[in-house]
């Protein structure tokens, strides 16, 4: 690997982790389009910024920027609390007026300016290492690298700081405003922190692209993980592996980096949505089945046990008593003998006492749905799982 | 009556969109009353809680609690909002839920450490809740919920708590418990103020009622002002309820 390459993939990580720890928040605050909003609006904030400064790496620039996304946010809130549109309404509403401002801003000025929309949406990860950072002719490494790691670096005190806050602001806004921790300043905390980090983000890897950072990695391992902090690093750690592979992507494919990274976030998503362990989608669909087939065993079993006479527990009656098709019928049968809950004499079916202790147990459930009385049969049934 | 009072609201005006929720609201809850705020839906019963706790920002009026500004007696308080008020997909504990409660008396940035801990576990099992105190939050059931709820306004040693339909949701089993936890805060001097649906066991489960209806109705001990007439003043209707005294 040369220099250049080692650089961009240092800086990718850095992008990422600095967008996956605030997209955290704003997915569990059911924001994720907000992330987007800010990506779009904060476009005139940098072509005056750019105007000003004529370096897309000036911390001004940075700040006059985020206060659009701050601004973005605020107006949103406006509108949306005059009670005539809802929140997404409000956001398509004022998110393309600040961009168009943006577009024809540059449209008239662009003439003697080096900045173009496309340059501001797409951004080029693969010339991050050539605009270099340079004090008293020494070269410090590239400019972006800079401002995006003192990005982190502020997210990562900010976080260390007021994890309590953020998240009991997020998780209850009314204990937190009551306990004085007021709800309002944390949220305005994260929509600048949030701004910032789309602002110092764009250049490297555009502005549409930081929401796939923001909010993929965020979204994959909300459905790996109960714990906050556990969903932190598993979003810190989704969005650095999607960087450096979705650098080598790009590599191989001869394509755009920020392109080929994002392709890979929304791939690991997949797999993780495909084969997460509690709420991946196989692992439900699994689990829905089995519960069928509880429920019908269960059917069954209470059948047994309503019907004494011989004639209702005869095999091929009950094939076409319970009504049903008789794949499901042998199925259940072989549960139902598999766990020794019921014996077959003469064709003739009867409840074993396991069975019958077995139904009893579950009829006092599904009456009382007390979960204490079950407690130890949950290992062996998802029925009786939450 | 009770000499001390806990809560005093004056002239208390709240409005949405310039629309009166609460208007002129004149209250004085004395201490170590056990209290429901009765209601039609709409009446402003958790706004009322809402503008005591320095929520919701009234137009008009002030509060004291012991008579001086909640922001300076937040300590003093504990709230429990509606359950429904919260995403209980959130990614968290039992446990760490109680915890949030002492949130308020450590102040920012200072982290929960072993005290805060064991105050968390000690309410958890007052709640009946310790053997669930690792559970994932939406894996409780309605019931659950909320005693983990009440868990967490036990742990901030309140003098006065507020709970919002504590009841909303939970089965029998719960409520019972429920109900004898916050008689035994009574009991310890404490003044417990609950937003009630249920009027049939007012009678049964408070001493002290509060009629609300945009205006207050009326104010006072169970016994001498739960009646037909007020009830029918704050519903509108001849309310008939069996009173068990």
């Amino acid at each position: 690997m040369t220099s250049p390459q080692i650089e961009i993939q240092i800086i990718a990580c850095i992008v990422a982790i600095a967008c996956a720890i605030p997209g955290v928040f704003l997915v569990l605050r059911k924001m994720a389009l907000i992330s987007d909003a800010i990506s779009h609006s904060i476009l005139p904030g940098i072509v005056l910024g750019f105007f000003l400064t004529h370096d897309l790496n000036s911390p001004w620039l940075i700040l006059l920027a985020a206060i659009t996304g701050v601004i973005t946010v605020v107006l949103v809130e406006a509108i949306q609390k005059t009670g005539l549109v809802k929140e997404d309404t409000a956001i398509g509403l004022v998110f393309p007026v600040l961009f168009s401002i943006g577009v024809i801003l540059i449209a008239k000025n662009a003439n003697d300016v080096h900045l173009d929309v496309d340059a501001v949406l797409l951004g080029e990860l693969a010339f991050a290492p050539f605009d270099r950072w340079l004090v008293a002719g020494a070269d410090l490494g590239p400019k972006s690298l800079w401002v995006m790691g003192t990005i982190l670096l502020i997210t990562l005190v900010l976080l260390f700081l007021f994890f309590k806050e953020l998240k009991v602001s997020t998780f209850d806004a009314g204990l937190s405003s009551a306990l004085g921790i007021s709800p309002i300043v944390m949220h305005y905390g994260l929509m600048s922190v949030s701004s910032v980090t789309v602002v110092g983000a764009f250049d490297a890897v555009g502005a549409i692209l930081v929401v796939a950072l923001m909010i993929a990695p965020a979204a994959t391992a909300y459905l790996l993980t109960s714990d906050l902090k556990k969903m932190i690093y598993l979003s810190v750690g989704f969005g650095v592996f999607s960087a450096i592979a979705g650098y080598w992507v790009a590599h191989w494919l001869d394509a755009s980096i920020s392109g080929s990274m994002t392709t890979v976030l929304g791939l690991v998503f997949l797999a993780v949505y495909l084969f997460a362990p509690d709420k991946g989608l196989i692992s439900v669909m699994y689990r829905q089945r089995q519960q069928r087939t509880e429920v019908s065993l269960l059917t069954f079993l209470l059948h047994l046990n309503n019907h004494s006479e011989e004639n209702e527990r005869h095999i091929n009656h009950l094939q076409e008593h319970i009504n049903w098709q008789k794949v499901r019928s042998r199925t259940v049968l072989d549960l139902a003998l598999k766990n020794n809950m019921i014996e077959i004499e003469d064709n003739v079916v009867s409840l074993t006492s396991k069975g019958k202790e077995f139904t009893d147990l579950a009829l006092e459930y599904i009456i009382t749905n007390k979960d204490e009385k079950i407690e130890f049969m949950k290992d062996d049934f998802f029925l009786f799982r939450g | 009556m009770k000499d001390k009072i806990a809560i005093q609201v004056d002239d208390l005006t709240v409005a949405y969109n310039y629309k009166p929720v609460l208007w002129d609201i004149d209250l004085r809850v004395p201490e170590g009353v056990l209290m429901a705020i009765v209601g039609p839906n709409g009446a402003g019963k958790s706004t009322l809680i809402k503008a005591i706790l320095a929520i919701i920002k009234p137009i008009a009026g002030s509060i004291a609690i012991y008579g001086k500004p909640y922001e300076e007696q937040r300590k003093m308080v504990a709230y429990v909002p509606q359950k429904g008020s919260v995403d209980w997909d959130f990614p968290t504990t039992a446990l760490d839920v109680v915890m949030m409660g002492t949130y308020g008396s450590l102040g920012w940035i200072k982290r929960p450490g072993q005290k805060e801990k064991k105050a968390a576990l000690e309410a958890l099992e007052k709640v009946g809740m310790l053997s669930f105190k690792n559970r994932q939050i939406s894996q409780l059931s309605g019931g659950q919920q909320q005693r983990v709820f009440l868990a967490r306004a036990l742990v901030q040693e309140a003098s006065i708590y507020f709970m919002d339909e504590p009841f909303q949701g939970v089965d029998a089993t719960t409520e019972i418990a429920i109900i004898n936890i916050l008689k035994e805060l009574r009991k310890a001097g404490k003044t417990v103020v609950v937003v009630h649906h249920d009027l049939q066991t007012v009678p049964e489960y408070f001493d002290w009622v509060t009629f609300l209806n945009v205006k207050k109705i009326a104010t006072g001990p169970v016994k001498e002002i739960f009646n037909d007439d007020n009830l029918t003043k704050t519903y509108g209707i001849n309310y008939k309820v069996a009173i068990n005294q």
